[in-house]
C-alpha cells in the first residue's frame, strides 16, 4: 500500500531504513497524523481567539487582551479550564452516544484537513477525488450533531439536532452544485489539479459571471454548513439555549465549539482553494520561493473567513422555514441554470485566460 | 421579475447592513465604548452626585453634625439606619442634651433612595462616590458612620 | 380502507411541552412560558409569573408616601423615572399642589430620555432576540450616554428615585442641558443607523412581517396599550389623551401603524424615538426659571378617598389607584402595569407560529419582568 505523502517523502524514506515499507508507511502515516492534530488544535484555538476579537471589533468593544501579550494565550487558557471541568450530562441520556457524538464531529473536522494543499509539497493527501472527499468528509459532522442532540435526552437539544439534521441535507447539494459549476472548468476532482489549472489566472476570474455567482452560492451555503449566523438555527441561542450542546460541558462541549471553527476554517480554504487558486499568489509574483505558498493560502483563507464573521456579526438569523425557501426557492434553481452557463461557457471557450 | 428584483433587493440590504458594522471595524481602535475597569481605577471618577453610599463627614476636629434627631431613621424606608443615642450634659448650658452615641448604617439594606439625606436637617450625612462595596464577609456591611471619640460640632441644632 | 387508516394513525404527529424559562436568553429574566409544541409549530403558551414577586404593593400600604417613590423603581426599572413620576402625580393631585413649571417640563423631558434609553436598549435586544447580537452594543453605547446624563443630575444610573411629591430632589446639574443637547445631535445621526443595519435587513424584514399578529378589536380586548397597542392601530397614547407635566406644552405625533404585526410594532417604537427626540428639543431651551420643589409636610397625609393617576411609560399605560383614609400610608395601592396586561396577548399572538416567531413576538411586547411580577 502506497500513499502518496509527499511531505513526508524524506521521513518515509528514513524509516524505510528502519524497517519495512508496509510498517513504514503505517508509521509515517500515524505521524503525519499527529503533526496535523497539533498544528490544528492550536490552529482553531486562534481561530477562536480570531473570531473574539474580530466580533469585539464590530461591537465596539476591545476583546480578550489579558492573558498573554495582546489576548494570545486566551483560549489556551480557556481550553485548560475546560479540560479541567467536571464533565456533566443528563441522567437518562443514551451514555454511549451521548460520549460519541463529539469525537464524530471533531474527526470529521479534523480528517477533511488532511487533503487541503497548503503548498504544492505541504499536503498530505492528494487522492484523485479530493473534492468528492471533502463534500462527503464534512457532511459527516451532522451524525455528530444529531447524535449528541439526540441522545443527550433534553427537548431544547432535540429541536436543534432536527434543525440541523434539516438544513444539512438541503444546503449540501448547494455547496456541491456550486463547486461543480467549477469543477466544469477544472475537468478534475484532484486538489493538486485544481490548482495547476489556476496557474492561468485563478478560477473565479476564468469563470467570470457563472464563477462569481458560484462563488457567493458557495459562500451562503457554506456558512450554513458550517451552522455559523444568520444559520445558526441549531444553536439559536434566544430561541434553543444552545441548542444540540445544550447538555454538554467541560472537553466535550470544547470538541463541538473547536469543531465549527475547524469547519469554518475548511469551508473557507475549499473556497480559497477552488476560486482562488490555493497557494498561488496573485500574478505570480513569488512563483520562485515555494514555501511562501502557506502565506497565500492562509492570507485568502483568512480573509474568507473573515467574511463569514463580518455575516454573522451582522445578520439576524432566519427562521427554519425560510432556511428552507432560500435553499430550495433561491439557491438551488439559480445553481442549476449556473452550471449550465458554465458549461455552455466552458464549450464556447469564453474563459478568460491571462 | 419580482424574483429577481427580490434577490437584488435582498442582498442590497445585506450590504447596507455590513457597510454599517464593516464601518466600526475599521474605527474600533478609536471608538471602544467599554472601559478597563479596574485598570482605570485611578483615572475612574464618579459623578459627585453619585449615590455610593451614605457617609458622615468630619471635620479636622473629629466633629460631625449629626444631633441625634432620628429623623434619618424615621425616612428611612428599609430600616437601614439605627440610631443609638444617648443623653450628655450641654457644656455651655449644662443642660441634658440628646446626642448620638452610635450612628449604625446597613449597607446590604440600603437601596439608595436617598430620603434620609433629604430629610436631615443638619446636613450629617451626604453621599459617598465609593462604588467598590464588596466584601467577603457581609458583617463588614454594617458600619457605624461617626468616628470614635467624635462629638457634635458647637452650635448644630435641630 | 381500514388499513390506510392505521396507517396514517401510526404518523400521527405528537403534541409535546417545552419550559421555556424561567431561565431562557429569550424570556429576558425570569419568566416561565410553558409551551406546547407540534414539531416548530407552536400551538400553546402559558406564561407563568410568580418568580420574583415582592409584593410591592403590599409593601406601599407600610410604607409613606414619600417612602413608596423608591420602590416604583424597582417595577419597570427600565422607565424608572416615569414610575415615580406616577406616584408623586398621584400625591401632588390628591394634595391639590401647584407644581412650578420648570419641574413640570424637567420632568417631562427626564421622561422622554427615559424612554429613549428604554427603546435603545428594546433595540438592540430586539436585534439579539432575532440574532443579530451586534446591535445590543449599539443600542447600549446612546443607552450609556442617557445614563450618564441621569448619573450626573439624579445620582444613579436606574434607580433614580428623581422624584419626590412636590417637585425633585434636586435641581438638574448645571451641565444637564449641554448634555442633553450633545445627545439629541448624537442620536438624530444614530437612527437612520439603526435603520439601515437592522430595518431595512431582508432576513429581519422577513422574520417580522406578518408575524405575530394582533388585530386592534383583540389589541383592545386584551387591554394592551403602549406600542404594541399602537401598532395594532389602537390609538391609546396617555400622552395624547390625559397629559400630564408639560407635555400639554408640546406638539408631537402619535406613532401609529394599523398592520399590527410584529415589524408594526417595531417601527411605532423607531418612530416614537424620533417624537421623544422632538419633544425634548422643544423644551430643552427654555426651561423656565423657578423653584425645583414646593414644601410638602413632612409627613403626608392623603384626603379620604380615591384617587387616580396614569402615565405613559415606555411600555404602556401604567395607573396607580391610591385608597386613601386619611393616614399617612395607603389603604391599598394598585398598580396597572402596561407588562402584565401585554403579556396576556402573547399567547394569542404566537400561537400557530414557529419557535423563532415566539421569540421574535415577545421581543417586541418589549416585556419587563419585574413591571409584571410586582
Ligand atoms: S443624620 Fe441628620 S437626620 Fe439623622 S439623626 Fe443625625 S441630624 Fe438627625
Ligand atoms: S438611602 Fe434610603 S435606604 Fe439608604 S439609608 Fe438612606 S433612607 Fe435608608
Amino acid at each position: 500500500m502506497r500513499i502518496p505523502l509527499s511531505i513526508t517523502d524524506n521521513i518515509q524514506e528514513w524509516l524505510v531504513s528502519m524497517m519495512s515499507e508496509s510498517a513504514a508507511s503505517y508509521v509515517a502515516m500515524i505521524i503525519v497524523a499527529l503533526i496535523y492534530l497539533g498544528i490544528f488544535a492550536i490552529a482553531g484555538l486562534f481561530l477562536v481567539l480570531i473570531e473574539r476579537r474580530v466580533a469585539a471589533w464590530f461591537q465596539l468593544r476591545i476583546g480578550p487582551n489579558r492573558v498573554g501579550f495582546q489576548g494570545l494565550l486566551q483560549t489556551m487558557a480557556d481550553a485548560l479550564k475546560l479540560v479541567s471541568k467536571e464533565l456533566t450530562g443528563t441522567d437518562r441520556a443514551d451514555k454511549f452516544l451521548y460520549n460519541l457524538a463529539p469525537y464524530f464531529v471533531i474527526i470529521s473536522a479534523l480528517m477533511a484537513l488532511g487533503v487541503m494543499p497548503f503548498t504544492k509539497e505541504f499536503q498530505a493527501f492528494d487522492i484523485n477525488i479530493g473534492i468528492f472527499f471533502l463534500i462527503a468528509i464534512s457532511s459527516i459532522g451532522v451524525i455528530g450533531i444529531l447524535l449528541g442532540g439526540w441522545a443527550s435526552n433534553n427537548k431544547f437539544a432535540l429541536i436543534g439536532a432536527m434543525r440541523s439534521g434539516v438544513q444539512t441535507i438541503s444546503y449540501e447539494l448547494s455547496v456541491g452544485l456550486s463547486l461543480l459549476t467549477m469543477i466544469l472548468l477544472t475537468g478534475s476532482l484532484q486538489l493538486s489539479e485544481i490548482v495547476e489549472v489556476q496557474k492561468g489566472g485563478w478560477l473565479i476570474v476564468q469563470g467570470h459571471i457563472p464563477a462569481i455567482i458560484a462563488f457567493m452560492i458557495y459562500m451562503i451555503a457554506g456558512t450554513a454548513e458550517t451552522n455559523r449566523a444568520p444559520f445558526d438555527m441549531v444553536e439559536a441561542e434566544s430561541e434553543l439555549g444552545a441548542g444540540f450542546h445544550t447538555e454538554y460541558s467541560g472537553m466535550k462541549f470544547a470538541y463541538f465549539f473547536l469543531a465549527e471553527f475547524i469547519n469554518m476554517f475548511l469551508i473557507a480554504a475549499i473556497a480559497a482553494t477552488v476560486f482562488f487558486g490555493a497557494w498561488l499568489s496573485p500574478f505570480g509574483i513569488t512563483e520562485s520561493i515555494p514555501w511562501l505558498g502557506v502565506f497565500w493560502f492562509l492570507a485568502k483563507t483568512l480573509v474568507l473567513v473573515f467574511l463569514m464573521m463580518w455575516f454573522r456579526w451582522t445578520f439576524p438569523r432566519l427562521r427554519v422555514d425560510q432556511l428552507l425557501t432560500l435553499e430550495w426557492k433561491y439557491l438551488l434553481p439559480i445553481n442549476l441554470v449556473n452550471i449550465v452557463i458554465m458549461a455552455f461557457i466552458v464549450w464556447q471557450k469564453l474563459i478568460i485566460q491571462i | 421579475m419580482g424574483y429577481f428584483s427580490n434577490i437584488f433587493n435582498g442582498i442590497k440590504t445585506l450590504l447596507t447592513g455590513m457597510s454599517i458594522t464593516g464601518k466600526y471595524f475599521l474605527n474600533s481602535r478609536k471608538g471602544a465604548i467599554t472601559q478597563q475597569y479596574p485598570d482605570n481605577r485611578e483615572t475612574l471618577k464618579m459623578f459627585d452626585r453619585f449615590r455610593g453610599e451614605v457617609i458622615m463627614p468630619h471635620d479636622e476636629n473629629n466633629e460631625h453634625a449629626c444631633t441625634g434627631c432620628q429623623k434619618c431613621e424615621i425616612a428611612c424606608p428599609n430600616g437601614t439606619i439605627e440610631i443609638i443615642w444617648d443623653r450628655g450634659i450641654d457644656e455651655e448650658t449644662g443642660k441634658k442634651k440628646k446626642k448620638i452615641d452610635q450612628f449604625v448604617y446597613h449597607l446590604s439594606m440600603c437601596t439608595m433612595c436617598g430620603l434620609c439625606i433629604d430629610v436631615c436637617p443638619t446636613d450629617a450625612i451626604e453621599w459617598g462616590q465609593n462604588f467598590e462595596n464588596s466584601v467577603y464577609d457581609r458583617t463588614a456591611l454594617t458600619r457605624v458612620l461617626n468616628e470614635p471619640e467624635s462629638k457634635v460640632r458647637a452650635g448644630i441644632e435641630d | 380502507m381500514q388499513e390506510t387508516t392505521t396507517i396514517n394513525n401510526n404518523f400521527k404527529s405528537e403534541e409535546y411541552f417545552i419550559n421555556m424559562g424561567p431561565q431562557h436568553p429569550a424570556t429576558h429574566g425570569v419568566l416561565r412560558l410553558l409551551l406546547t409544541i407540534d414539531g416548530e409549530i407552536i400551538k400553546k403558551v402559558e406564561p407563568d409569573l410568580g418568580y420574583i414577586h415582592r409584593s410591592i404593593e403590599k409593601m406601599c400600604e407600610r410604607d409613606s408616601y414619600q417612602q413608596i417613590v423608591h420602590l416604583t423603581d424597582r417595577m419597570d426599572y427600565l422607565s424608572s423615572h416615569i414610575n415615580n413620576e406616577a406616584v408623586c402625580l398621584t400625591v401632588e393631585n390628591a394634595l391639590q399642589l401647584e407644581i412650578p413649571e420648570r419641574v413640570q417640563v424637567i420632568r417631562t423631558i427626564i421622561g422622554e430620555l427615559t424612554r429613549i434609553a428604554s427603546h435603545c436598549l428594546w433595540w438592540g435586544v430586539m436585534g439579539m432576540d432575532v440574532g443579530a447580537l451586534t446591535t445590543y452594543f449599539y443600542g447600549f453605547r446612546d443607552r450609556e450616554m442617557i445614563n450618564d446624563i441621569f448619573e450626573e443630575t439624579c445620582g444613579a444610573r436606574l434607580t433614580m428615585n428623581y422624584n419626590v411629591p412636590g417637585g425633585l430632589m434636586w435641581d438638574i446639574h448645571e451641565n444637564f442641558v449641554k448634555r442633553v443637547k450633545d445627545f439629541v445631535a448624537h442620536f438624530k445621526t444614530k437612527i437612520p443607523e439603526y435603520d439601515r443595519l437592522l430595518t431595512g435587513n431582508v432576513i429581519f424584514q422577513k422574520r417580522t412581517k406578518g408575524v405575530g399578529i394582533l388585530t386592534k378589536e383583540d389589541a383592545i380586548s386584551f387591554g394592551v396599550s403602549g406600542p404594541v397597542g399602537r401598532g395594532s392601530g389602537f390609538s391609546c397614547d396617555v400622552r395624547k389623551y390625559h397629559p400630564y407635566s408639560a407635555l400639554d406644552k408640546v406638539t408631537f405625533n402619535e406613532a401609529l401603524r394599523t398592520e399590527g404585526d410584529t415589524f408594526a410594532r417595531y417601527s411605532v417604537r423607531i418612530q416614537e424615538m424620533w417624537e421623544s427626540l422632538s419633544i425634548i428639543e422643544q423644551l430643552i431651551d427654555n426651561i423656565p426659571e423657578g423653584e425645583f420643589r414646593v414644601k410638602t409636610n413632612a409627613v403626608i397625609k392623603l384626603p379620604k378617598g380615591e384617587f387616580y393617576q396614569k402615565v405613559e411609560t415606555a411600555r404602556g399605560e401604567l395607573g396607580v389607584y391610591v385608597i386613601s383614609t386619611g393616614t399617612k400610608n395607603p389603604y391599598r395601592l394598585k398598580f396597572r402595569s402596561p407588562g402584565f396586561s401585554n403579556l396576556s396577548a402573547l399567547s394569542h399572538m404566537a400561537t400557530g407560529g414557529k419557535i423563532g416567531d415566539l421569540v421574535a413576538t415577545m421581543a417586541t411586547l418589549d416585556l419587563v419582568i419585574p413591571d409584571i411580577d410586582r
